[in-house]
């Protein structure tokens, strides 16, 4: 398939998975801001989702520093000058989708362009008509019914390999962050750790995941934090753990090199990547430090993202291209 | 009940007198009509109104909208549809399709020859100055030969109807004629919403349009092309007006969408980058004009086009379609010579008539023009998609005197024609049933065979007494009916 076309189904499906953690991140500060707040000392809950966002710089430039649920909302879902609001990621998601037409189903196609056009019933109502809860549930349905969609309609050929790339890299990617800003932004003070607002905290970030009940039926009631980095990041069973991530992504790149016949750079390093995560415990990631582990991921995972554009969607003009052995 | 509207559309029939209504004979059906007259008057007013809503939230899901350019705000726009078929008998569109295809050939022939020893300036039929100093007259592909010498591969001819036997073509679109995919999903829609008429009228089906599109520019392939030939349909990208249409063809044709950033040329052929590597085209449907083609050859800034295109395609590497130059061929001062042509290259008379056109930039023909422009309809040479035209009778002392203006500044930018009695067919409005003016475009296939659809594009002026059906400015669409005997 042409490369251009592979490069827009992947970032397709990349801004599609990143709509929905945007809504999954307005999600979590909604329930914590149902809490009661905890005084000095410790950081406004809203501030500390735009910075998991990765966007704080962009967001104090236009709000200025103090931070207000209304502008949060409005920066994380509604606002075009924030390239990762729900909003803008479901228009570029379309765009991709657009740019492509011919490689969508229909299904894909209505449920992509669906998503856009009650978008745009959305904006026109006005601000107050607007739920907090509503819209973050809205996002993530939509997000369901175009993987839905995909799964169920679209020819499991090189196209559904790149769909897959694009989501299962960039959903490892958010839940590592996710679970960083857990870690390392929501909970400054290592003296809190185990007391009402870290448990709280946990569960409100497993709900935001879709996983709580999952992780219960896993588990058992108890929370840990140790139990949960396993549940997020090594448990192959949860569909939103790094290393489910890692596998599917590792999937589909074996798939593209059976169709293909030839492998590229990125099948190393997934290989590499896997083989780390596959053998690691739990007390190997604490004893690196989470926030360092999880930093270490995030840089492989982009690295990987790379690999897979440099050997695949940038198009190469030689006429054998570069592969490993 | 509609049985009002039918008869209001009759009366609206004979109250133009002079318009050939296309439904109605006085009080008489004509016999295309048979069909449908019934299915009107039984149809309650709700239920086509219902279908209406139907039908165009259908359009918009599937994405079918089309750009406006001049206008802020919504670009991606529906093009407006009409439920009333636009009917044509099988002895009527046997006429045409002579007619068409005859044009299409005698086109063809024209550019062969201009590319080549210009026969047809050499005998003095059409002038020099009309060919080689045409803008869309291309020096850089003199003496080449396409496959099949073949330049229109898709012509379109845009006809009026103005009594039961009288056809007139407009124009002629030889580059790039859009549409097609109007054509297909009208058809679509309307046996989505109305089965039993499809069941009870046996109409000519077009939806093997795309598969004979692909076949015919398959059939053009070069000569250095061994195997399967790969074509692929050229775009601008998706901000263009008539993506939708360039992505639902190479959809249904199974060929791939490229742009220009997806080709490269390395030695002697073109390729697109894709996930495997290189792959080799070798037809090359393009939707972008000459000048963007490549920009070593033409417009240097072109970030649309492949750069060394037009070197391969010298050199017989890739088929380029429409052929680049295949411009000078429509232009709305060639076309007055066209029934030249069919004689001058076929030996035969031109079976559709032309619409009588002064040329602005001859003297004689300037002074009628501008001495009655109220009734005359003047159009600019290179225009299209109905922009820059003045229809007489329908203009204000003002605007007439601003375009005589115009005239005289750029004589030989303008050509003008009569106002036509264009003909109307019944349309929905919101009344009900009342006649609307209407063109057609059928569109013809040129490769190694020549094919014409049964069928084609009808746009319908929806302004009541308006002439112009373009879709930018106010126009609709009907679905087109041959009826197969």
């Amino acid at each position: 398939m042409l490369s251009r076309t592979a490069e827009n189904l992947y970032w397709l499906a990349r801004y599609m998975e990143r709509a929905e953690t945007m809504a999954r991140l307005l999600e979590v500060g909604y329930r914590m801001a149902l809490m009661p707040s905890a005084g000095e000392g410790y950081r406004n809950e809203w501030a500390s989702l735009v910075a998991a966002a990765g966007s704080a710089a962009g967001f104090e430039a236009k709000f200025g520093e103090e931070v207000r649920q209304r502008d949060v909302e409005t920066w994380l879902f509604f606002d075009r000058e924030n390239p990762s609001s729900v909003v803008s990621c479901i228009e570029t998601a379309r765009q991709n989708g657009r740019a492509v037409r011919t490689a969508l189903t229909s299904e894909m196609w209505d449920a992509l362009n669906g998503a856009y056009l009650e978008l745009r019933e959305i904006e026109r109502r006005p601000r107050s008509a607007a739920h907090l809860p509503q819209l973050c549930d809205w996002t993530k349905r939509h997000g369901a019914q175009l993987r839905g969609a995909t799964e169920g309609t679209h020819l499991q050929n090189d196209g559904f390999d790149f769909l897959n790339l694009g989501t299962y890299l960039e959903r490892g990617d958010n839940t590592a962050r996710l679970l960083d800003v857990k870690y390392y932004v929501l909970l400054p003070t290592t003296d809190m750790v185990g007391g009402s607002i870290d448990t709280y905290q946990w569960t409100t970030l497993l709900r935001a995941l879709s996983a709580y009940r999952a992780f219960h039926w896993s588990y058992g009631g108890e929370y840990s934090p140790r139990k949960i980095a396993h549940f997020l990041i090594l448990n192959r069973a949860c569909p939103r753990s790094l290393l489910h991530c890692q596998e599917k992504v590792g999937e589909h790149l074996g798939r593209l090199a059976q169709a293909y016949g030839r492998r590229i750079i990125a099948h190393d390093r997934l290989g590499v990547m896997l083989g780390e995560l596959a053998e690691a415990r739990v007390q190997d990631i604490i004893d690196e430090g989470l926030h360092e582990f999880l930093t270490r991921f995030i840089y492989q995972n982009a690295a990987l993202g790379q690999d897979v554009a440099d050997g695949y969607l940038s198009g190469s003009t030689t006429m054998r291209l570069p592969t490993c052995a | 009940m509609l049985a009002s509207s039918a008869r209001e559309a009759r009366r609206g029939g004979e109250a133009a007198i002079g318009i050939f209504n296309e439904m109605f004979d006085g009080e008489k059906v004509r016999p295309a009509y048979a069909g449908l007259v019934d299915w009107v008057e039984r149809t309650p007013r709700e239920v086509l109104e219902q279908k209406k809503q139907e039908a165009e939230a259908l359009f918009r899901r599937i994405g079918i909208t089309f750009a406006v350019y001049g206008e802020g705000g919504d670009t991606e726009r529906l093009i407006p549809f009409d439920m009333m078929p636009r009917v044509f008998t099988e002895r009527e569109w046997r006429r045409l399709e002579r007619g068409v295809k005859q044009r299409a050939r005698a086109l063809n022939a024209f550019l062969w020859d201009v590319y080549h020893r210009a026969e047809i300036v050499r005998a003095g039929v059409v002038p020099a100055d009309l060919v080689f100093r045409n803008e869309a007259y291309e020096p850089a592909v003199v003496g080449i030969d396409p496959p099949g010498r073949v330049y229109s591969h898709i012509v379109g001819i845009d006809l009026v109807r103005t009594g039961p036997e009288d056809f007139f073509v407009l124009e002629d679109n030889c580059r790039t004629p859009s549409g097609v995919s109007y054509m297909l999903e009208n058809r679509e829609i309307m046996m989505r919403m109305f089965p039993e008429l499809f069941r009870s009228t046996r109409i000519a089906p077009v939806d093997d349009y795309p598969e004979r599109l692909r076949r015919t520019l398959a059939s053009v392939a070069s000569p250095k092309c061994d195997g399967e030939p790969v074509s692929v349909i050229l775009s601008p990208g998706a901000f263009n007006s008539a993506y939708y249409e360039h992505s639902f063809l190479a959809d249904q044709m199974g060929v791939e969408l490229v742009e220009g950033q997806d080709l490269f040329v390395q030695g002697d052929f073109v390729y697109m980058r894709t996930t495997e590597g290189p792959k080799r085209v070798d037809v090359i449907y393009r939707r972008i004009d000459d000048a963007f083609l490549d920009p070593l050859c033409f417009r240097p800034d072109s970030m649309l086009g492949v750069p060394g295109l037009m070197n391969v395609y010298r050199s017989g590497g890739v088929t380029i379609c429409s052929a680049p130059g295949s411009g000078v061929a429509d232009d709305k001062a060639v076309y007055t010579y066209v029934p030249e042509m069919i004689r001058f290259y076929l030996g035969e008379t031109a079976i559709l008539k032309n619409v009588h056109t002064w040329k602005c930039a001859d003297p004689e023909d300037r002074k009628h023009v501008l001495a009655n422009l109220e009734d005359l309809v003047v159009k600019e040479v290179h225009g299209s998609g109905g922009y820059g035209m003045l229809v007489g009778p329908r203009s204000s002392k003002e605007q007439i005197a601003a375009y005589a203006e115009r005239i005289k500044a750029n004589p030989s930018d303008f050509i003008a024609q009569p106002t036509l009695a264009l003909s109307t067919c019944p349309t929905f409005v919101a009344e009900g049933l009342a006649p609307r003016h209407v063109d057609l475009r059928p569109y013809c296939l040129v490769g190694r065979e020549v094919h014409l659809c049964p069928g084609g594009l009808t746009r319908v002026a929806l302004t009541e007494g308006s002439l112009v059906v373009n879709s930018s400015q106010g126009g609709g669409v009907k679905d087109t009916w041959v009826l197969a005997d």
